[in-house]
């Protein structure tokens, strides 16, 4: 009997050799080709079929007792696929798929690529082909792969592709995208490379238009917004207005709505212009205390003092969500003059603001400051930040801060070299101009001269 | 007590903060006058006329502390002496600075006397002789700045104490004293 089948190149080593631009998709072991008038034809028996772009290939498998060739359909000859019919039936046997094969003139599977194809032209008769698949493969995801190659019709596809990938290097084709490795005449090819080059295309002008879509979107959203901003503003003028009349004429009523306004105000982020004056909202009132109650910690484990930044990093992460934004806290922490919390906001001269404790005492760090700059060593190399930092014990940008305020107060004077920035006890009230020379034997500047006389 | 050269020194002169300018007013205020002093000590004693910020000037860097005085703080202490009239600027560049321990009047006060003590009332003398000659050994006079002896000779002039002319050259200049 003849071969129903085309036949289909294979390599030594019995790989398919397949045609440009093919690739392959998928395969199913163990599979039996039927062609529904197997009475002229033989039927193909157990062997593996690969599902390509272009064709459905048939190899027999390595131990066929009948030395069978391999075969193959085009894809362009099949007309149909048929759904699979799930029946009590196909509970018990063997799934199957079902397609319908165009045929020429000489009953067998029309071969659009072959002479006898094109010359006697498409044949008006087709034939079943049924393939029952004995092995374990994945029946279903074979029949979706097969749906889609038929319908991709690659093997209508230009050649422009191909040009541009063979032009690069060697060795990028053999990856996982299960495409075949050889190419007709042998040598290794790139459709894979070119296939991603083309899908990374497609989806850069397919977000491009998204996103002009959602620019038109914005568009309209913006003049919306304008009449939002333009209604929120009379409502805040309203609510100035309110508060500027006396308060004899409200009633508690009219107080309660304009506190709840205040708040879906906040709430949209446009601050309460009554806030400055009125004791606050009453967010940033229970903010504020909140803050306080927080802030008591880390300033006892910071030694008194804490930067306000770093206050609001600490208090923020404890929040988790419903973030404050600096605003809010600056607001906060100006509230607490008017409440009686033992915590105060305090800006230094240099613009540094800083949290401290109420009971915190200048003159105490001072004090301490003083008795450090006039240690033996100190009196000869001055402190460092750092130095007075470690004393103190605390932070030391907030030690920094201190020892400015102490110059400025003229404890201290500033010595900057090489070596650094570094803080001296401040001699020059104690010296003399028209006596430059004389140094009263007590007091600092002989201590410091003796101090400095011992190291000679 | 550190000396410079046979000058001596302070003993805040080897407390660093002395060479840092001082930003808090009153501290500042109280450098500046030290170093004012200092400067004009110095010089005095060494005969320095002219101070150049951009060379070495001993006065400004204490080797022994390791520190020097930044260009600001030379241009700052030395303005001082400027706004008190004990210095003057060469330059719009403010990079040499005419130091004038004596003022202008005192050092015509002291040629005044120069001259009554040598009894040169009515002669004449070049000016390189007041500056140099032998009779000028040992006073203050001896290598004066030419600069500054110009301007006390003239302003002993405008008092018409003297006629100042011109020789061939420069070096011819002479005066004639009428104290």
């Amino acid at each position: 009997m003849s071969n129903f089948f085309s036949k289909a190149e294979v390599t030594s080593s019995g790989r398919p050799v397949l045609l440009r631009n093919e690739v392959e998709c998928h395969l199913l072991s163990a599979v039996d080709l039927e062609p529904e008038d197997h009475r002229h034809f033989s039927l193909l028996k157990s062997g593996l079929l690969i599902l390509t772009t272009h064709r459905l290939i048939w190899l027999p498998s390595l131990s066929a007792s009948t030395p069978t060739s391999a075969s193959a359909i085009p894809l362009a000859a099949i007309s149909h696929i048929f759904s699979s019919k799930k029946s009590l039936k196909s509970v018990f046997h063997s799934p199957r798929i079902r397609f319908q094969v165009l045929v020429s003139s000489d009953g067998r599977v029309f071969d659009p690529g072959s002479e006898s194809g094109s010359s006697s032209g498409s044949g008006s008769r087709s034939v079943v082909v049924t393939a029952v698949i004995r092995g374990k493969g994945d029946c279903d995801g074979f029949l979706v792969k097969f749906w889609d190659s038929w319908r991709a019709r690659a093997w209508e596809a230009t050649e422009t592709s191909d040009s541009g990938s063979a032009s690069a290097s060697g060795s990028g084709a053999a990856t996982g995208t299960g495409g075949g490795l050889y190419s007709s005449d042998g040598s290794v090819r790139m459709v894979g490379v070119a296939g991603i080059l083309r899908k990374e295309q497609e989806m850069w002008e397919s977000t491009d238009k998204s996103l002009q879509d959602a620019f038109q979107d914005l568009n309209a959203l913006m003049s919306k917004a304008k009449e939002m901003v333009m209604l929120a503003e009379k409502m805040r003028q309203k609510l100035l207005s309110g508060t500027s009349s006396q308060t004899s004429g409200t009633n508690d009523e009219d107080m309660g709505s304009k506190e709840e306004m205040q708040d879906w105000l906040l709430s949209v982020g446009i601050i309460s212009p009554v806030t400055k004056e009125s004791a606050g909202a009453l967010y940033h009132q229970q903010l504020s205390r909140q803050l306080a109650d927080f802030v008591r910690i880390p300033l006892e484990r910071a030694g008194g003092m804490i930067n306000l930044i770093d206050a609001y990093c600490l208090f923020n992460r404890a929040r988790g969500t419903e973030l404050i934004s600096p605003d809010d806290m600056l607001q906060a922490c100006s509230l607490w003059e008017k409440f009686d919390v033992p915590v105060m906001l305090r800006k230094f001269d240099s613009g540094v603001m800083v949290i401290q404790n109420k009971s915190h005492s200048d003159e105490e760090v001072f004090a301490r400051i003083k008795s450090l700059v006039t240690k033996p060593e100190a009196l000869l190399t001055g402190i460092s930040p750092t130095d007075a930092a470690m004393t103190l014990g605390i932070a030391p940008a907030m030690a920094k801060e201190h020892l400015l305020t102490a110059e400025i107060k003229g404890l201290l004077c500033r010595d900057i070299s090489p070596d650094g920035f570094r803080f001296y006890i401040n001699l020059f009230p104690e010296i003399d101009p028209c006596n430059m020379y004389f140094v009263k034997n007590y007091g600092i500047c002989s201590t410091w001269i003796k101090a400095v006389s011992t190291t000679g | 007590m550190q000396k410079l050269g046979d000058f001596k020194l302070p003993h805040f002169f080897n407390y660093p903060p002395y060479f840092t300018l001082q930003p808090v007013r009153e501290t500042r205020e109280k450098q500046i006058q030290l170093w004012k002093e200092l400067i004009l000590d110095y010089c005095r004693t060494q005969k320095i006329f002219i101070v150049r910020l951009e060379e070495e000037f001993p006065l400004f860097s204490n080797s022994v502390i390791e520190r020097t005085l930044s260009h600001e703080a030379r241009e700052a202490f030395l303005s001082a002496l400027v706004a008190e009239g004990r210095a003057e600027w060469l330059d719009k560049g403010r990079r040499n600075c005419l130091i004038l321990w004596h003022r202008i009047q005192e050092w015509a006060d002291i040629i005044v006397n120069f001259v009554k003590d040598n009894g040169f009332e009515d002669s004449v003398m070049t000016v390189e002789e007041i500056r140099s000659g032998i009779e000028s050994r040992g006073t203050e006079l001896h290598g004066i700045d030419r600069t500054i002896l110009m301007r006390a000779l003239k302003l002993l002039e405008q008092k018409g104490k003297l006629a100042i002319f011109k020789g061939t050259s420069t070096d011819d200049e002479g005066v004639k004293f009428s104290v």
